[in-house]
């Protein structure tokens, strides 16, 4: 007979793993990814495979020649990083930019914390937000949807819808390409439907829960929807903001990564309404046409101090007789 | 359907040996009767070395009340009292008994006639039941004497009886309802009687229909008695989630079911009741399941205690040939064991053979603060924090984050996606946190 195991009990494990949950992430990710190449073609292509090929390869040499630790890139999160950023950005970005983001998510926002588990921000949007600082005008202007684009860098460009109601300018897409994505933004925000197939299958297969992108859609909605009651000509309709942007985006994809959010119902129910609050403050007053990206590296921030204040409702609770 | 409200996990239910027909099990050479049950103090023996003794004499007696008399499962020679190691991995004191036929004490009714009617009143049937030495075989094995013995000051309102059988692989309990659903009503109805309650509610979870629907009949013939449906959940079958489950009620934390006004006794339990009160037979035998997923033909036995597990194996097929791993229990719960020479104690449900594709753990790897263990926690405590507190020896914001809560079910473990240690770590922080708050009571004294 073979040697027999002695461990503690439980003896059984439902053998989920983190490349189980990441295969999730990405095949959650899939609708929005085709609806990105139909619609922005050869840039969003290019786009995207320059972002996760960079973002796997520096995870792997920072792993083997910095940190010197055990491969990781078999778990997948730096496919995940690098789709997420991939989709963060437009898809006429040059090459080199995209490299310059995918140095910073892996190398800044999360190698240098120690890896997955370690990292305070959502490392795809240290990536963007970084682009979006260092060079302002590459990363708002956004290529026109055109079914199978053949163009890359030289694409026709055009504003996204934000922008359009923050200049108070006229052509802002119907409400239907709104849902289905035709129109101008990052690769991977446009279209609501796919996105919310995507949501559809993370909370199917469990790997998120709807307590947080549920939250921050109900509050911008609510928070908007005042503002549009109060005055429809100056405010766009909740609808339009749940629509644009990368609000659907953030709030499923990017909200809900797992190492930043916080541990408790309670908890992501707090955060959830932060990033909401703070998304419509950007979107309105702010000089910015976008703020899911801000909005939720900020409520990162704070996660550590929700998951140690905001504790789940304990079994018992009840105070003894 | 009926459920606790809180976490919980449905690993798969391997129930191979769900109506298979309970089998007696030849009597081994052998018997090495433990003199300790896990909880309370081992009994003092009553027996010396060369003593002849007959099935049901009594060789240990209670020492204190929360400890439990111990019989002979079987005639013969006492050989020696020694240690001997037990499904925990502790060595305790043992009675070794040569057999030598199968020779029962006058005084036990072997007829196979259901004696319904009991004439015994509260107290009497308590003391019998003590006398008896039965233990709880949902698993914890505390004296039933203790828990039917209401504290002054607190009522019992309902009598709850655990049919739940929750953890994989186990059938022991479901065969038992099948085949004893009459003794088991009037174990139930003895039970009622001795706690002075009116009301009584069966939980049994749904992939037991069979059960439920046998129970049911039988429980027409008494008053008061219901049966629930629970929904299939793990930990259905834990105490406090049971109570929930059935009657809404939350014993508070650190308390006892007694402050909800519940008291709960396992489907078994009552079983050995019903024989040790009707038929004076006391607690020497129990229903187990030997399964495995490389078992050729799962079962239910009856074993005497004390039977080496190695006799229960050789007589039910022998050990698979790709087992890595034998635990006395089911999955979730169950001991790993070192090997087969130990003995059959009262609380061994089953013995359950895992192949060793499945007997190691995978990598352990960080935590990617997924917060499935917390949500998944019955208990509603985080999982994640508690190990990571462990680890550090952090006792007193341990003891904040309720760390004494933890029912060590495993459900934190089982859904981890990063394979980490989390149960084992807060069993080293409650342990550490329980001699701190005794330290300190002591303290106070």
């Amino acid at each position: 007979m073979n040697k027999l195991v002695v461990s503690p009990s439980p003896h059984v494990h439902s053998g989920n793993s983190i490349q189980k949950e990441m295969k999730s992430v990405l095949i959650a990710l899939i609708p929005a990814y085709l609806v990105a190449l139909y619609y922005f073609g050869v840039g969003a292509l290019i786009v995207s495979v320059t972002s996760v090929l960079s973002c796997v390869l520096f995870e792997y040499l920072i792993q083997k020649f910095i940190l010197k630790g055990e491969k990781t890139i078999t778990d997948c999160s730096a496919i995940v990083t690098g789709l997420l950023l991939a989709f963060n950005l437009p898809s006429n970005l040059p090459i080199w930019i995209v490299i310059i983001g995918a140095l910073v998510a892996i190398g800044v926002g999360k190698m240098s914390f120690g890896g997955l588990g370690n990292n305070p921000f959502n490392p795809a949007l240290v990536g963007r937000v970084f682009l979006l600082i260092s060079f302002p005008v590459q990363m708002t202007s956004w290529p026109r949807p055109i079914p199978f684009n053949p163009a890359y860098m030289d694409a026709e460009t055009s504003a996204t819808a934000l922008t359009a109601l923050k200049e108070h300018l006229e052509n802002i897409p119907s409400a239907l390409d709104m849902f289905i994505g035709n129109m101008g933004g990052s690769m991977g925000e446009v279209s609501t439907l796919a996105l919310l197939l995507g949501f559809a299958y993370l909370l199917y297969r469990r790997t998120i829960s709807w307590h947080i992108p549920i939250t921050i859609l109900f509050t911008v909605f609510v928070m908007t929807g005042i503002f549009y009651l109060v005055d429809p000509q100056t405010y766009a309709s909740p609808l339009v903001h749940l629509m644009t942007g990368g609000l659907m985006l953030g709030a499923i994809f990017m909200a809900t990564d797992f190492v930043t959010s916080p541990m408790t119902k309670r908890g992501m129910f707090v955060y959830g309404i932060g990033i909401g609050v703070i998304t419509v403050v950007i979107r309105l007053f702010g000089s910015y046409p976008e703020g899911v990206s801000f909005a939720i590296l900020i409520m990162n921030a704070f996660t550590p101090l929700i998951n140690t204040y905001i504790k789940p409702k304990r079994f018992g609770e009840v105070r003894k007789k | 359907m009926k459920t606790f409200k809180m976490g919980g996990i449905h690993p798969e239910e391997c129930k191979f040996s769900a109506g298979k027909k309970t089998e007696v099990i030849s009597l081994p050479k052998q018997v090495v009767i433990p003199l300790r049950h896990y909880s309370g103090k081992p009994s003092i023996p009553e027996v010396a070395k060369g003593d002849m003794v007959k099935v049901g004499q009594l060789i240990g007696r209670a020492d204190g009340f929360v400890s439990a008399n111990v019989h002979s499962s079987v005639s013969g020679k006492v050989v020696k009292i020694d240690n001997a190691l037990d499904a925990f991995g502790y060595k305790n004191p043992a009675v070794f008994i040569d057999v030598i036929g199968d020779d029962w004490l006058e005084t036990i009714d072997l007829t196979p006639k259901v004696k319904r009617t009991c004439d015994l009143e509260s107290s009497e049937i308590i003391k019998k039941i003590a006398e008896s030495g039965i233990v709880g075989l949902g698993g914890a094995t505390f004296p039933t004497h203790v828990k039917l013995s209401v504290p002054a000051g607190k009522k019992a309102e309902v009598l709850i009886i655990n049919g739940a059988e929750c953890e994989p692989y186990l059938t022991c309990d479901h065969q038992l309802m099948l085949e004893k659903g009459e003794e088991i009503i009037i174990g139930i109805t003895i039970l009622m009687k001795a706690i002075q309650v009116k009301r009584a509610l069966v939980g049994i979870e749904a992939n037991k229909p069979d059960a439920i629907l046998n129970i049911e009949k039988w429980a027409k013939t008494v008053e008061g008695v219901e049966v629930i449906p629970l929904k299939v959940k793990y930990p259905q079958g834990s105490e406090k989630q049971l109570i929930q489950a059935l009657t809404g009620r939350e014993v508070p934390s650190g308390g006892l079911p007694i402050d909800v006004g519940a008291i709960v006794q396992n489907v078994a339990t009552t079983f050995a009741v019903y024989e040790a009160v009707q038929k004076n037979k006391p607690l020497i035998e129990r229903v187990i399941t030997v399964t495995g997923k490389s078992v050729p033909e799962p079962g239910n036995y009856w074993v005497r205690v004390g039977t080496p597990l190695s006799h229960v194996v050789e007589k039910t097929g022998g050990i698979p040939e790709d087992t890595g791993k034998i635990v006395a229990g089911g999955p979730m719960m169950g001991r790993a064991l070192p090997n087969l020479e130990i003995s059959v104690a009262k609380g061994t449900a089953a013995v359950l053979f895992i192949p060793s594709s499945e007997s190691g753990r995978g990598k352990v790897q960080n935590c990617i603060r997924c917060a499935k263990c917390v949500f998944h926690c019955p208990m509603g405590l985080e999982p994640y924090l508690l190990m990571n507190r462990s680890e550090k020896n952090l006792l007193d914001e341990l003891e904040q984050n309720r760390v004494m809560d933890c029912i060590e079910c495993g459900s934190c473990s089982y859904v981890c996606p990063s394979n980490r240690p989390l149960v084992d770590y807060i069993r080293y922080g409650k342990l550490k946190v329980g001699e701190l708050i005794r330290s300190r009571k002591v303290q106070q004294l």
